[in-house]
């Protein structure tokens, strides 16, 4: 389908054409022989508005779930229509086939699909906490998830605790969302562990879960009492006891110390957003009314929220090394967050590409956050729909620029996750739980986003990162003050906000750079020495010869080379910090040992130098 | 006088001093002239030192016998001292309130120090206006220098040297300066390089409300004006507060009296304004206390950030008319010495390269701010947690150097300096041991003889060992026109100033060292391939007789 249209923008409107193909809505702009392109997956697409006829023509925003906002105007009135009608079926798939992830063929054969799907697998993960050990055991009762259908198929579970205590617990816990490991801390053997609201109504009680909310308490032994977090307000828990659910009645668990954290649920947060992107979306506002409408949003406060309970889980396990246990209602989405964000916080491999990857596979995708429902991937409940993920990955953002040096990732890795999260052209992030994706076959028919990612891993490095030495959780600063509107997310497509130059692709050209010029720096160094060797002492000003220096490795040798190989001593110990100081494992590898080698060889003709004297 | 008489306690054993994120200091309590002294007495502890004028306001709390004195500084730290026996207590705070609030200049701190260092390049004598003339008039012979307020007595805010259009002569001046608010007569404040357009400020145009006016002042400002081009005139006042100014004696001009200008007006705020603009918005980030809505409905409500973008919205207006429009400017409010030097100088940091390295932002303060006649002593005197009645106090700097800071942050590789320079000149705004900032206007540094009884600020903060602080590692010279973005979302808190006290800095220090450090590695990596190259080549020229068979 063709349309000449014109896009009005209060600013700068343009003439353009647009073309709808099978998977995307492509602008075509050209002005001043300069083409400007803009491609949106149909999958993008959040909603599409017809406006009233007007004399200029017939206008449509288009809004994306990647926060871009498109204005057009379409000269027909029977286009428009055209455009709307098919629009709105291709941004509205109805069943799991018609997602991109099932048609997209990066050309990769079915090795490389394997072996991308087998890249993060969360069971190494609780391999590198240590477990099994003496206090957790893997779980294999759900193997077909008959205990619970959204969890995975294997669990981490207290050892000491028994198949009836955890299936007793399972029945307990809204949707058998039993209690469950989610992380390990080595340091303090305290436990993170999540479940679902108790079945407790106003005065249920199980024996079961009762025990195995002992035995989680018992796993760890260097703490007499646990944290049972409720995630939700108060007052929202209480609502729910009248349904039969609610929360722990601290009076029937020994040694628990309960509190709530006042995260709102998903409709508040679908609202806010939609009041926080009205905001942004404003023209030309004045600092009042963009300061007045972040405030009247609260996505602020929720964010805030968030990383408060984060927050307090991570001080739980490391301060007081207090195992906690925490839900929400269902224990899919406040849950996810906060563990998420406590991982984070507590262990720096999560703050690395690859473990930030482990942590989405682990808390959000096993774990069963229902990704097509609050992404609202396909035609269906839109009340279902909640920005629930996107709320993590702003945490995680603002803790980057908290801590500028503890993420390997950049702004762009989160960001590029998030939109790929809504693209729906890999297959990680497609269906509710890991039961459905089983279903599906997700894995025998779609591509993992991991492999892709890490192929670009330069482009979202972090340059300023350094690995942590000390272990030790990252404790963010939670005042109000520090927490900033995420311009680069929610106003992402209005480049002139953002700042004109930018340090992070600098700093990343100087990375690059140094590469080169280190390998530019060996390759001279040889060069030269080769020369030195071939050549006859260049006569100069410089000291006369008196004890030649025998040379074994070519390296001829006079008054010149001592100075010579005191500033390859001195090149050597950069590439030697420099090579420290690496972070990336594959693509250094290379220098590194080319910089070893060069620094062997400089250290033996050092001593060859010195002993000559 | 005599400091001794002020000070009633001179020494206090015992006290515990609190600082924001650093552990406590128990020691002794020391008053002296203008330093108020705490030291633990042991070899590896900070002492702290603080000049008097640095304390903005305090506050005694008496608990039993002890008491506690909340010392509030101009830089916006708060700092605790307990002090054990109520009557220490009392006299320190006495003491303190006394020689923090002298009347007397001469008796400030700058009139006193001796530099421990060796001055090599005297700051007084840099940026001399003679200097910058020569410069000018390299590029156009339009201009002259008038040396007619020689002794300030036809402008007692105005340098003895302004730059006013040849054609001009100091019988027109005079009878101009008596048109203008202040004797503030129109003068040359920057001259653009690439089209030749020039920007003029002044003082508002005296025509009272019977609407009077000076045929020299016409006559001046268009003699400006390019044939056929119209001029644009900025006024930094709302149409309403221009309008009120006429029954004052003061207003705008006419539109039939100046045809070739148009009159546009923008809405920065007048000083006491600011004022309490700067105290709400302090107060909102001191309180540690409140909820996310509380904090930003605070911060709304300060203004601040409203000011802010404002100002850096009319200085892109008139760098716009300057450089897109190829039009002349003149700007000015009423006085011509607060939001006019805020607009001016800021449209030649957008405008100018020169004005974002560091000398050519010294040299900018220096013209725009101190020669221009900003009354720093004034608006200077108190700052965020003054109280009471006040007399002129204004953060008009302070704005100015956020303003600069949000376009820094926005080009963050086009200037020369850091953010640390912009953090440096708030703080000796406000108190220093320099003469820099002394006085109100060069008529009264002139009568306080600063360059001959003080030591310039420039002096010290140019020598090689301090600059290094200030220079930023990513700076590569830009030397087109930057357009900042005003958009709200684009402009944010200062945290560098705002924050400063309220957060541990430790992590995004690391952050900066470790940018530094890539860049200087870089550098250095850089040389030693050229260097290794420079051997290699002379090696193979000088041995190729013997390549060659």
């Amino acid at each position: 389908i063709e349309h000449l249209i014109n896009r009005y923008n209060a600013k700068n409107p343009a003439i353009g054409t647009l073309y709808l193909t099978a998977t995307h809505l492509i602008y075509v702009e050209t002005y001043n022989d300069t083409r400007k392109e803009a491609w949106i997956l149909h999958h993008h697409i959040s909603s599409v508005e017809k406006l009233p006829l007007s004399t200029s023509g017939c206008p449509l925003i288009i809004r994306c779930k990647n926060f871009r906002l498109l204005h057009l105007l379409l000269p027909r009135e029977k286009e428009c229509q055209n455009v709307y009608q098919s629009l709105l079926r291709l941004s509205q798939p109805v069943k799991y086939e018609e997602l991109f992830a099932f048609l997209y063929n990066p050309k990769q054969n079915e090795q490389q699909r394997r072996e991308g799907w087998a890249f993060i697998d969360t069971a190494t993960d609780f391999n590198r906490m240590g477990l099994p050990n003496d206090y957790w055991e893997i779980s294999d009762l759900n193997k077909d998830y008959e205990m619970c259908s959204t969890y995975p198929s294997t669990l981490v579970v207290p050892k000491i605790a028994s198949q009836a205590t955890v299936m007793g617990s399972a029945k307990f816990r809204s949707r058998g969302r039993l209690p469950a490991l989610s992380y390990f801390h080595r340091e303090t053997k305290a436990a993170i562990c999540r479940c679902s609201q108790p079945l407790s109504g106003f005065s249920a009680r199980c024996v079961e879960d009762e025990q195995m909310l002992q035995a989680i308490s018992q796993a760890n032994p260097n703490c007499p009492f646990m944290y049972v977090v409720d995630t939700r307000p108060k007052l929202n828990a209480m609502a729910n006891r009248a349904a039969g659910k609610g929360y722990e009645n601290e009076g029937n668990y020994s040694n628990i110390r309960f509190n709530f954290q006042g995260i709102e649920n998903i409709h508040v947060m679908r609202n806010s957003l939609q009041k926080l992107l009205e905001v942004c979306a404003l023209k030309s506002p004045s600092m009042s009314d963009y300061l007045t409408g972040l405030e009247n949003s609260g996505w602020l406060r929720h964010i805030k929220a968030v990383m408060d309970a984060g927050v307090f889980l991570a001080k739980a396990v490391a301060d007081e090394q207090a195992s906690v246990l925490v839900h929400c209602s269902d224990g899919w989405d406040r849950t996810a967050q906060v563990c998420s964000v406590a991982c984070i916080l507590l262990d720096p491999f999560y703050r690395t590409m690859k473990g930030l990857m482990m942590l989405l596979e682990k808390e959000w995708i096993s774990m069963g956050h229902k990704f097509t429902q609050r992404c609202g991937f396909l035609d269906g409940d839109p009340k279902e729909v909640s920005p629930v993920f996107t709320q993590f990955v702003e945490c995680v953002w603002n803790l980057t620029e908290q801590f500028p040096c503890a993420f390997e990732f950049n702004e762009r890795f989160l960001i590029d996750i998030h939109d790929n999260i809504y693209a729906c052209q890999f297959g990680n992030f497609i269906g509710n739980c890991q039961k459905e994706r089983e279903e599906l076959k997700i894995q025998e028919t779609t591509f993992s986003l991991w492999p892709f990612l890490l192929k670009q891993q330069e482009w979202y490095r972090n340059p300023l990162y350094k690995r942590s030495v000390k272990s030790g959780p990252l404790r963010p600063n939670t005042l109000p003050l520090h927490f900033k509107f995420w311009c680069g997310m929610y106003n992402r497509f209005d480049k002139g906000m953002h700042p004109k130059q930018s340090v992070l692709d600098l700093l990343l050209a100087l990375t690059q750079k140094k590469t080169e010029s280190e390998r530019k720096m060996t390759d001279l160094q040889r060069q030269l020495a080769v020369a030195d060797g071939v050549l006859q002492d260049p006569a100069g000003p410089t000291q006369p010869v008196t004890n030649p220096i025998p040379s074994t490795d070519q390296l001829g040798g006079d008054g010149n080379c001592v100075t010579k190989g005191a500033s390859k001593n001195l090149n050597s110990e950069l590439l030697c910090t420099t090579n420290e100081r690496k972070t990336s494992e594959s693509e250094s590898a290379l220098t590194l040992s080319k910089g070893k080698a060069v620094s062997v060889q400089i250290k033996d003709f050092r001593k060859e130098v010195q002993g000559s004297y | 006088m005599e400091f001794a008489e002020l000070i009633k306690t001179p020494r206090v054993d015992g006290v515990v001093l609190h600082r924001p994120f650093l552990p406590l200091v128990e020691g002794t309590l020391c008053l002296t002239g203008h330093h108020l002294i705490l030291s633990s007495r042991q070899d590896n502890t900070e002492e702290l030192w603080l000049l008097h004028a640095d304390i903005d306001f305090i506050e005694k709390r008496f608990v039993g016998s002890s008491g506690t004195i909340i010392v509030k500084c101009k830089d916006l730290r708060i700092i605790q001292l307990d002090i054990p026996g109520m009557e220490e207590c009392l006299n320190i705070a006495s003491s303190i309130e006394a020689l923090s609030t002298l009347d007397s200049v001469s008796l400030m701190y700058p009139f006193f120090y001796r530099p421990m260092f060796e001055v090599i390049e005297d700051g007084w004598n840099l940026f001399l206006p003679e200097e910058s003339f020569k410069d000018l008039e390299s590029m156009t012979d339009e201009w002259r220098l008038s040396e007619v307020n020689r002794d300030f007595s036809i402008c007692p805010s105005y340098p003895p040297l302004v730059v006013v259009p040849k054609d001009t002569d100091d019988d027109t001046l005079l009878k101009v300066a008596s048109f203008r608010h202040g004797g503030r007569f129109p003068v040359l404040s920057y001259y653009h390089k690439k089209n030749g357009m020039v920007m003029m400020r002044a003082g508002q145009p005296l025509i009272g409300p019977n609407g009077r006016r000076c045929k020299e002042d016409e006559k001046l400002i268009n003699a400006t004006l390019r044939a056929g081009k119209r001029g644009y005139i900025i006024d930094t006042r709302a149409t309403a507060v221009a309008q009120q100014a006429k029954a004052r004696g003061g207003g705008f001009e006419q539109e039939a009296n100046y045809p070739q200008w148009r009159r546009i007006h923008k809405t920065i705020e007048r000083y006491s304004v600011l004022q309490d603009s700067l105290i709400k918005l302090v107060e909102a980030c001191n309180d540690q206390s409140h909820s996310m809505d509380r904090w930003l409905s605070k911060l709304e409500a300060s203004n601040w950030l409203s000011h802010i973008k404002e100002i850096l919205t009319t200085a892109c207006l008139a760098a716009q008319c300057i450089d897109r429009e190829g039009a002349t400017v003149l700007v000015h409010g009423t006085e011509g010495t607060d939001s006019t030097l805020q607009v001016t100088s800021l449209a030649q940091i957008l405008l100018d390269p020169s004005c974002r390295t560091i000398r050519g932002f010294q040299a900018l303060v220096e013209r725009e701010w101190l020669q221009a006649g900003h009354p720093f002593q004034h608006r200077c005197a108190q700052s965020a947690y003054s109280s009471g009645k006040l007399h002129g106090e204004a953060p008009i700097f302070l704005l100015f150097l956020d303003c600069t800071w949000q376009i820094l942050r926005q080009f963050p590789c086009s200037f020369e300096f850091n953010e640390n320079f912009l953090v440096l000149l708030f703080e000796h705004a406000y108190a220093t041991q320099f003469g820099t900032f002394l006085g109100n206007s060069a008529a009264e540094r002139a009568t306080l003889k600063l360059p001959q009884k003080t030591v310039s600020l420039w002096s010290w903060v140019n020598r090689p060992q301090e600059m290094e602080g200030f220079v930023n590692p990513l700076y590569e010279p830009n030397s087109l026109v930057i357009w900042p973005s005003v958009a709200p979302q684009s402009l944010q808190l200062w945290e560098g100033v705002f924050l400063r006290w309220n957060r541990s800095s430790k992590c995004l220090d690391e952050a900066y060292e470790e940018m530094v450090h890539i860049i200087e590695y870089n550098k250095e990596l850089q040389k030693k391939v050229n260097s290794l190259r420079r051997q290699l080549a002379q090696l193979e020229t000088e041995g190729s007789p013997l390549h060659t068979p």
